[in-house]
C-alpha cells in the first residue's frame, strides 16, 4: 500500500512524533511504500539539526534524519509553517535574510501543495498529532 | 491532476487559543487549487471558527475570520457544523458568519454554504471520505 504520513506535533514535547515514526518504520519493515511523510505545525521542529538532546534519551530528529537516509523517504517541511517557527534551509536563508540555517539532512522544505498532492496520491494519508 | 478525491478537514479547536485553525485554514485555501471534493466540519470548540463579529484585536493575534468568506470563490462550500457541539455552547447558526457560494449552475445563485449536522451525519461524512485531515 502506498502511504502517507502528516506530523502535526513537535519532538519531545508530544508523542506524535514518534508513534509517526515508529509507524512509518513498521510499515517499511511490512513492504508498504511511504510516499512522503509532512511535518506541519509544530510538527516542522522535528527538522532541526540544532537540537541537542540528552543522550541517555532518543534523538528525534537525528532518527527521521537516519530512516529517511536508509529508505530515501521524502521528509518535507511545510515552508509557512517554517518561516513561523525559524526552521530555514539555504533556500529560505537567502530568500528572507537569514545569518544560518537549521535544517537537518534529509528534510527539505516545500509548500503546502504537497500535503494536498500526498493525499491524492497515496492510498492512506495517516495524520498524527491531537 | 486527474485524480478527485473526497477531502474531509475536520475543525475541532477554537481560532485563537492555538495556531491549528489559522493553519488549518491555510491548508484548506491551498488545497483549493488541486480541485478536490472539498467538505469542512467545524465540531467542538472548532464552532467558534465560524462565530460572528469577532474581534481578537486585545489577544494582539490576528483574526482570520473574514478569510472563512473567500471559501466559495474558491469552490469550497460545503460547510458543516455539528449541531450537538454548537449546542452545548449555546449558540445557535445565526451566532455564525453566513457562509455563502454562488452556483455556476444555477446562473450564479448565491446560496449558503452552511449545513447543520448531528454527531451521526459527521460520522457518515468520515466514512464517506477518502482523505480526512483533523486539525
Amino acid at each position: 500500500m502506498k502511504i502517507s504520513v502528516q506530523v502535526n506535533e513537535g519532538p519531545y514535547q508530544h508523542q506524535a512524533s514518534d508513534s509517526a515514526y515508529n509507524f512509518v518504520k513498521a510499515a517499511l519493515e511490512k513492504g508498504h511504500e511511504i510516499f512522503r511523510v509532512f511535518f506541519y505545525h509544530d510538527g516542522v521542529n522535528n527538522g532541526t539539526r540544532l537540537a541537542t538532546p540528552p543522550q541517555d534519551d532518543r534523538n528525534v530528529q537525528q532518527r527521521w534524519s537516519d530512516l529517511s537516509k536508509e529508505h530515501e523517504l521524502d521528509l518535507v517541511i511545510c515552508v509557512a509553517a517554517a518561516q513561523r517557527r525559524g526552521i530555514v534551509d539555504d533556500g529560505e536563508a537567502e530568500r528572507n535574510g537569514k545569518d544560518a540555517t537549521n535544517i537537518m539532512d534529509g528534510f527539505r522544505i516545500s509548500g503546502l501543495g504537497q500535503l494536498i498532492e500526498a493525499g491524492v496520491q497515496s492510498d492512506r494519508l495517516v495524520v498524527f498529532g491531537d | 491532476m486527474s485524480d478527485i478525491k473526497k477531502f474531509l478537514y475536520v475543525n475541532r479547536r477554537a481560532p485563537y487559543g492555538t495556531v491549528y485553525a489559522l493553519e488549518s485554514l491555510e491548508v484548506v485555501l491551498i488545497g483549493a487549487a488541486f480541485d478536490q471534493d472539498v467538505s469542512l466540519v467545524f465540531m467542538d470548540d472548532g464552532v467558534f471558527q465560524l462565530k460572528k463579529d469577532q474581534n481578537s484585536e486585545a489577544s494582539g493575534m490576528k483574526n482570520f475570520s473574514p478569510t472563512f468568506n473567500a471559501l466559495g470563490d474558491y469552490d469550497v462550500n460545503k460547510i458543516y457544523v455539528e449541531k450537538e457541539s454548537l449546542e452545548a455552547r449555546g449558540m445557535t447558526m445565526d451566532d455564525l458568519m453566513a457562509l455563502t457560494y454562488e452556483d455556476e449552475d444555477d446562473d450564479w445563485a448565491e446560496k449558503s454554504s452552511m449545513h447543520l449536522v448531528s454527531a451521526d451525519e459527521v460520522r457518515d461524512l468520515m466514512e464517506e471520505s477518502e482523505v480526512v485531515l483533523s486539525f
